[in-house]
């Protein structure tokens, strides 16, 4: 009983950050209905920026804000360099683009920082050095689960109380509309864009410490986050974030007593695959509907 | 007709110069070089044609040289008996593939099979199947010599089987895109509703390409086995199935000739950039995905093609816009979801 608890709550806080990749994933999904096949990459280079900057010497809080708004400047950057003129072209040109992304990020954090399999510090770890709660968690894990829900929380409020969460929620819904009451609805996708690589970078950095840092650190992630965001409903940030963390919970039970930890990745395909076909919408999604 | 038969004299040549020009060492590239080519000629008819983006043929690939390095290693089959083998086992596992992924379009197909790719290795590498597949290990397979004593070295000869087992599968994907099916193929992409509603058989045709597509893809893995004499499950990571991918952008997405051209930009150009970094294949493939994708979305055959049309006075032959620019967003606020 004592070793399901435990897998629980470690699927819990890895589930934590697969929720925030797939909130990220949402956010883009949402503004131009593309599936960004960088995130993972993207926040892998986020964090080597990082890990950089607290090795220059930086305290890690100011490393670490300083990442976030890089991340941010460049998915907005990217955004409108690169996907803005894709916006209207058929699935494989954006998906095209998104792998090329992929794969310019992936040799960069390569060719900049090595491929070598590095350490990232934890802000935690200094406070308590032995586990938590009876020993089920560690400092890490519990101050990680605190940022990401602190995350997600600001998310949510930032998108259902200011103004500007209202205009790209807005954008995302009906562009057209949004644009007659004058929202600028080009400006609010390179925001998500911006938003979502911000994210991205935060869970890059809390799981680095656990996985460590190498430039295919979020392969897997990704997918899982992937599985996620499916589970949850791919347009619901909120289902998302529970899927996330749901996506957390079955891996590391089922990694533990049903298929083995080899095998695990093969669980995400399954969810993915079972998700889309069994209720394409997920658990909290709107059903789609398409006027021919 | 004869500049038909000259055409044809024409190639044969430029295929075989190699044999006698090349070094053994260099002729084995040109051997995994068509069996890129091949892979990508598989994706070329499930993406290109039919318009189901694969982000996963990397795992069939994988399948088909496992197929062959089994049947080889464990039972003692000749190399070029695996081959039906390989193409049989990668059909049926394509069409069951294709099957779930009917209900799949654009970017959610393209997930679903990079989560195949992605998945692909810890498969392979799975304890329960270590007996078949060797596990981390994998299967070291035992060189294919020349038939009949024939004065060849064995890379010489390998060469010359894999073109002549790629041949009637280009012929095949040629015949293929032209005809009938070719014609259905194009219209599922372009307006598969309206497809229907001609009577196209959307399921079994998707489905069908699928298997088609995977069992050319697997082929090619085969020819891959036997070229490198080896197989393990990080021969076959999710970089394959975007490699094959970057290949087929950067080749042409419906055309055969793109598919060549495609895998020698794959095969060859890390090899040069290799010089330069560790790091500089993977940025230089994505550069020039991204790249052909805003300055030539026909690819480099397509390109070609442009290039050379007022010097052979070719028909265009109304080649359709690849890439970009084929479907626009409905004007009347209605939401495509691909």
């Amino acid at each position: 009983m004592a070793g399901v608890l435990h897998q629980l709550v470690a699927g819990l806080a890895t589930g934590g950050i697969y929720a925030s990749v797939a909130l990220a994933l949402v956010t883009i999904y949402r503004a131009t209905h593309h599936v960004n096949f960088a995130q993972g990459e993207m926040a892998t280079f986020s964090t080597y920026v990082a890990l950089t900057l607290i090795e220059a010497g930086l305290p890690y809080w100011i490393a670490f804000a300083l990442t976030v708004i890089a991340s941010f400047v460049t998915g907005v950057v990217i955004e409108r360099l690169l996907l803005r003129p894709m916006a209207r072209a058929p699935a494989l040109s954006s998906v095209g683009v998104l792998i090329g992304l992929l794969l310019i990020f992936n040799s960069l954090s390569g060719w900049l920082f090595g491929y070598a399999i590095k350490t990232f510090p934890s802000p935690f770890e200094a406070t308590t050095a032995k586990g938590l709660l009876g020993g089920y968690v560690s400092a890490h894990e519990l101050g990680a689960t605190a940022v990401t829900l602190a995350m997600l929380l600001g998310v949510f409020l930032f998108f259902r109380h200011t103004k500007l969460g209202l205009a790209m929620r807005a954008a995302a819904y009906n562009p057209a509309s949004s644009r007659l009451v004058g929202i600028r609805v080009g400006r609010m996708l390179a925001f998500g864009w911006g938003l979502a690589a911000a994210i991205g970078a935060v869970a890059g950095m809390l799981i680095a410490p656990v996985v460590f840092l190498d430039p295919t650190m979020m392969g897997g992630i990704l997918l899982y986050a992937f599985a996620g965001a499916l589970l949850g409903g791919i347009d619901n940030p909120l289902g998302a974030v529970l899927g996330g963390f749901a996506v957390g919970v079955i891996e590391n039970l089922g990694g533990a007593y049903v298929v083995g930890t080899e095998l695990k990745l093969t669980l995400a395909l399954l969810i993915i695959v079972g998700v889309l076909l069994v209720r394409p919408a997920g658990l909290f999604g709107r059903a789609l509907v398409t006027r021919v | 007709m004869i500049a038909g038969r000259a055409a044809l004299l024409a190639g044969t040549t430029v295929l075989l110069a190699p044999l006698f020009l090349f070094t053994d060492y260099h002729l084995f590239e040109l051997t995994l070089a068509i069996a890129t080519a091949l892979a990508i000629l598989g994706l070329n008819l499930v993406t290109g044609h039919t318009g189901q983006i694969s982000l996963g043929h990397g795992a069939f690939y994988a399948i088909g040289a496992y197929v062959t390095a089994i049947l080889m290693a464990d039972y003692d089959v000749p190399y070029w008996a695996t081959l039906p083998a390989s193409a049989v086992v990668c059909a049926v596992v394509g069409f069951a593939i294709g099957l779930p992924a009917l209900r799949l379009r654009g970017h959610y197909l393209a997930l679903t099979t990079f989560a195949l790719a992605v998945a692909m290795p810890q498969i392979l590498k799975y304890r329960g199947l270590e007996g078949l597949t060797g596990g981390v290990q994998g299967i070291v397979l035992a060189k294919a010599g020349p038939p009949f004593g024939l004065a060849l070295t064995p890379d010489r000869w390998l060469y010359l089987f894999a073109l002549a087992v790629a041949a009637p599968l280009f012929l095949l994907v040629y015949n293929l895109a032209r005809g009938r099916i070719g014609l259905a193929m194009a219209a599922i992409r372009d307006h598969p509703l309206a497809a229907e509603a001609m009577g196209i058989d959307l399921a079994r045709l998707k489905t069908g390409t699928f298997a088609i597509s995977a069992l050319i893809t697997g082929i090619a893995g085969s020819l891959g086995a036997i070229a490198v004499q080896f197989v393990a499950p990080d021969s076959f990571p999710p970089l394959l199935s975007i490699f094959l991918f970057v290949g087929l952008i950067v080749g042409g997405i419906r055309s055969e000739a793109g598919a060549v051209i495609g895998a020698l930009f794959v095969q060859f150009v890390p090899d040069l950039a290799d010089q330069v970094s560790k790091a500089a294949p993977g940025a230089l493939y994505g550069l020039a995905l991204i790249a052909v994708l805003y300055l030539m979305p026909q690819g480099a055959a397509g390109a070609l093609r442009r290039a050379l049309a007022p010097l052979l006075h070719l028909r265009s032959g109304g080649a359709p816009a690849a890439g970009t620019g084929g479907r626009r967003a409905n004007p009347g606020g209605t939401r495509h979801v691909e």
